[in-house]
């Protein structure tokens, strides 16, 4: 042993500096005679070592650094997160430290399944808890696994939630370190917590146990059984028995979920006896430590091991402890968007589209005022509904990109960390991407047509028995009219008509190569990892194609919503109706409510004689290609319909009910950052060049100014005589 | 980060902060580099620098005032590439004399007091720049261009 690594049961308390705090009181339960795993921790000197070595300390600031991190929002920390973890995994560990680790394994620990986990040593004080916000990897086998997965606990110091969880409590990522406790992995037949004092109910010791692993109690996929026991006799007072289903266990290099067997299903996991000798592990504990103690523990061929042991957090009721519950809510699991897919799919989208269906064979012109008024409020509501639906299930779905995305990159070590998109983008179910197909088909009509477009510059309305027509309005029926979008009170095909006009003056644009073969993904694993790969992938696709479809859904609605209220607006142009008076819009339209028209703040500082203006602008590379064209920056709606053919969309936030412009742009520049919101989603279906992340893009850069969009570097140079 | 409003003092607090600049002239084949010390006035509207008039600069200068100057904050540390703040100045430089001189001596040796000696010399020479535009480099890559009227 070195101090490089310290085997666990040499451990004690003031060495929390070098190993944390996990990993001192593992030490200081093995030194009192308590079952512990035996391992070993590999200090916060390696980790320093590795960052030093290895360059690692110059380039994370350089990442991390790119934009001041209060004004990066969730889907920028995750780009964020992924670059970093990224960087660790392709960054190997130097010859001499893996040599130093090689060495303080014993061959016991080296030639059986292991465990690898965090013990930072700014985690786990009594008033604040970094629980579950790290990595810790179970059933590791061999050196190679064993230092891939070290790295990513590394890494995991600077995930997205852990890196907002320390700004919360405003500790500087760059200056904690990262212990490392890689520890014999035992597999027990249950599992499970034990708190001294149950949260909110302290006067009762609280004990909760599942099958196999506690890797499905923590993530919280296997609900536990759960005893409240009286401290000091064991009298158990209360009980609670869940359906029990599944089990984590040990499968081939990792765990997985697997169901019970009828015995397990129908017996609890805790025995009396197990209840009463944790009660007694629980006491040694606390008399050890001083303090109420939270540990985790295994029970193997009827030996009980303490896999771990950390005051309670004195926090554990407050604010803080919610916020690190959302932090942690950042992490989904497969299993968890399996279940949420279902219900996007099967529940809410048919639901939704079942209301806009209703909604839209309403004839409108035909209610009398009141009727009108109270269709207006009954749409409002529906929208209303639907909404917090979207934000409950829909946002939460998103996870599965990044599931898929951490699973891509882990297997396959690509250098770019978003190589992954490749098996997403190009997904024939993406419904703007369908949209935009029928424009482009109809403009391509148009195209052969010079008389036609001709008669519709000019306002005319072809015969509704042309092609044309008959796609037009197959068009209208499937997708609805763009009004919405466009803006104003456009009525009938007028915002499509002229957008198609506009497309049939450019060249036609084709999306990009068709998505990625999963052949090549799942190649990566092994046979008994295909059904794994298979659904972290099926989930990827889905969250990538809800998060669009999704939005588009809440369009319709949102248009159903609009046409009442313009109906409304129409009939009080020359009267006043007092009935209707009331249902004016309230701004409460979401997909409206994107497009409110920011304050307009010049490119110009100070008046008279001093100028001042955006040269260049930095953001963040989420599509790549270079692109030239003059800004048309959309303020409001009716911006939309002065698009033209080859302009540079500069906007606030693309909303998937606006992506029908993006054909026609030569390139996107987006205020709002991320690798994974729309404006970058549909970017990379047409192979355009998108820079997002460029804050106050909309107010300093002005329409017609000559940009230079370089979706590699990030960067948009705007030209100005 | 990019509102303008919040670029000036971080420009006017370079020029500050920063005594010395890299100074290029026209050579007539190739451009040439000079590293002096600098003033700049609250305004950002003029700069001041010192030089010897046997110098290759001074020389340059004569046959064409057309400067560019790069005032910058690094550190020689890799993270100078996200904190370090520079900006290039573009202008004509003028030799001055009276009135000019004496005001824009006194800015000057408000910032420099040590270089009393070096400018009080008959041989040196002050150079008054009117700068026309200012390139303000923040976060390595984030440009934001200044445009002052004389």
């Amino acid at each position: 042993m070195n101090s490089l690594c310290i085997d666990l049961a040499a451990l004690s308390a003031s060495d929390v500096p070098l190993v944390g705090g996990k990993a001192s009181a593992l030490g200081r339960l093995a030194g009192a005679g308590l079952p512990v795993p035996r391992g070993i921790c590999i200090t916060t000197l390696a980790y320093e070592q590795y960052l030093d070595t290895t360059g690692l300390r110059q380039r994370l600031p350089l990442l991390l650094e790119r934009k001041p991190f209060q004004e990066m929002r969730w889907e920028e920390l995750w780009d964020l997160g992924l670059r970093i973890r990224s960087l660790f995994l392709n960054t190997p560990l130097p010859e001499k430290l893996t040599a130093e680790i090689s060495a303080a394994l014993s061959s016991h620990l080296i030639n059986n399944p292991l465990t690898i986990r965090s013990s930072a040593p700014a985690e786990d004080s009594t008033t604040s808890s970094f629980a579950g916000l790290h990595d810790s990897f179970v059933n590791v086998h061999g050196l190679p696994a064993l230092l891939d997965s070290v790295c990513l606990v590394w890494a995991s110091l600077w995930s997205d939630r852990a890196l907002l969880y320390r700004q919360e409590l405003g500790l500087d990522p760059a200056c904690s370190a990262m212990a490392v406790i890689v520890q014999e992995l035992i597999s027990g037949d249950c599992s499970g917590v034990a708190f001294s004092r149950c949260p909110g109910r302290e006067e009762f010791v609280v004990i909760e146990a599942v099958w196999g692993l506690n890797q499905g109690l923590v993530d919280g996929d296997v609900e536990p059984d759960r005893l409240l026991l009286e401290p000091i006799t064991g009298i158990i007072r209360e009980q609670y028995h869940p359906e029990r289903r599944h089990a984590c266990r040990p499968i081939g290099n990792g765990v997985g979920l697997l169901p019970l067997s009828a015995t397990q299903q129908a017996t609890s996991p805790l025995t009396e006896a197990t209840a009463t000798q944790l009660l007694a592990l629980l006491h040694q504990a606390e008399n050890l430590f001083g303090s109420p103690q939270d540990m985790e523990w295994t029970l193997s061929q009827g030996t009980l091991f303490v896999l771990q042991s950390r005051p309670i957090t004195t926090s554990s009721h407050t604010t803080e402890e919610s916020e690190r519950s959302w932090y942690l809510s950042l992490h989904r699991s497969l299993a968890s968007l399996k279940v949420l897919r279902r219900t996007i799919e099967e529940e809410v989208l048919p639901a939704m589209a079942a209301d806009a269906k209703r909604l839209a064979a309403v004839d409108l012109a035909t209610l009398d005022n009141q009727t009108l008024a109270a269709a207006i409020s009954e749409r409002q509501q529906i929208l209303d509904h639907w909404e917090e639906r979207y934000r409950e299930a829909c946002i939460p779905m998103a996870h599965g990109i990044r599931l898929f995305g951490q699973v891509y990159n882990d297997t396959l070590r690509p250098n770019d960390p978003f190589a992954f998109l490749d098996f997403l983008a190009g997904d024939a179910g993406l419904l703007a991407v369908q949209r935009n197909q029928k424009m482009q088909e109809m403009a391509e009509m148009l195209r052969h047509d010079a008389e036609m477009v001709a008669m519709l510059r000019e306002g005319g309305t072809p015969d509704p028995s042309t092609p044309f027509s008959l796609a037009l309005a197959d068009f209208i029926d499937r997708f609805g009219d763009l009004s919405l979008v466009m803006g104003g009170m456009r009525t009938g095909n007028r915002a499509v008509t002229e957008l198609l006009v506009e497309m049939a003056s450019a060249p036609p644009r084709t999306n990009r190569r068709p998505q990625v073969d999963e052949a090549m993904f799942l190649a990566e694993f092994s046979l008994d990892k295909q059904e794994f790969a298979q659904e972290v992938l099926a989930i990827g696709r889905a969250s990538y194609r809800l998060r669009d479809n999704d939005n588009l859904a809440i369009g319709r609605l949102t248009q159903r919503l609009h046409e009442a209220r313009n109906e409304a607006i129409r009939r009080q142009a020359d009267l006043e109706i007092p009935e209707l008076a009331s249902q004016q819009a309230t701004g409460k339209e979401r997909v409206a409510q994107r497009l409110t028209p920011t304050p307009s703040v010049p490119g110009f500082y100070g008046s008279g004689k001093t100028r001042l203006q955006a040269r260049q602008l930095v953001g963040q590379p989420a599509g790549p290609g270079l692109g030239v064209g003059p800004a048309r920056v959309i303020n409001q709606p009716a911006d939309l319909a002065s698009f033209k053919a080859g302009e540079i969309l500069v906007c606030d936030a693309v909303d998937p009910n606006m992506t029908f412009i993006v054909p026609l742009a030569g390139g996107i520049v987006e205020r709002r950052g991320g690798m994974l919101i729309h404006g970058a989603i549909i970017a990379r279906e047409y192979g355009l060049p998108c820079v997002t992340g460029v804050p106050d893009a909309t107010r300093l850069i002005r329409s017609g100014e000559m940009l230079t969009v370089d979706g590699y570097l990030g960067l948009v140079v705007i030209a100005r005589p | 980060m990019n509102i303008p409003a919040e670029q000036l003092p971080v420009l006017q607090e370079l020029c500050r902060s920063q005594p010395l600049a890299a100074l290029a002239t026209d050579a007539g084949s190739h451009p040439y580099v000079s590293l002096v010390a600098v003033a700049v006035t609250d305004d950002l509207h003029h700069l001041y620098f010192a030089t010897p008039r046997a110098t290759r600069k001074w020389a340059n200068l004569t046959r064409n005032p057309r400067v560019s100057l790069l005032l910058d904050s690094r550190t020689n540390q890799v993270s100078d590439f996200r904190r370090a703040v520079a900006a290039t100045l573009l202008g004509s430089a003028q030799e001055i004399d009276g009135a000019a001189h004496d005001e824009g001596l006194m800015i000057y040796l408000s910032k420099h007091p040590h270089l009393a000696d070096f400018v009080a010399s008959p041989t040196c020479a002050l150079f008054q720049v009117q700068i026309d535009r200012i390139y303000l480099v923040t976060r390595f890559q984030n440009v934001m261009e200044f445009h002052l009227a004389p």
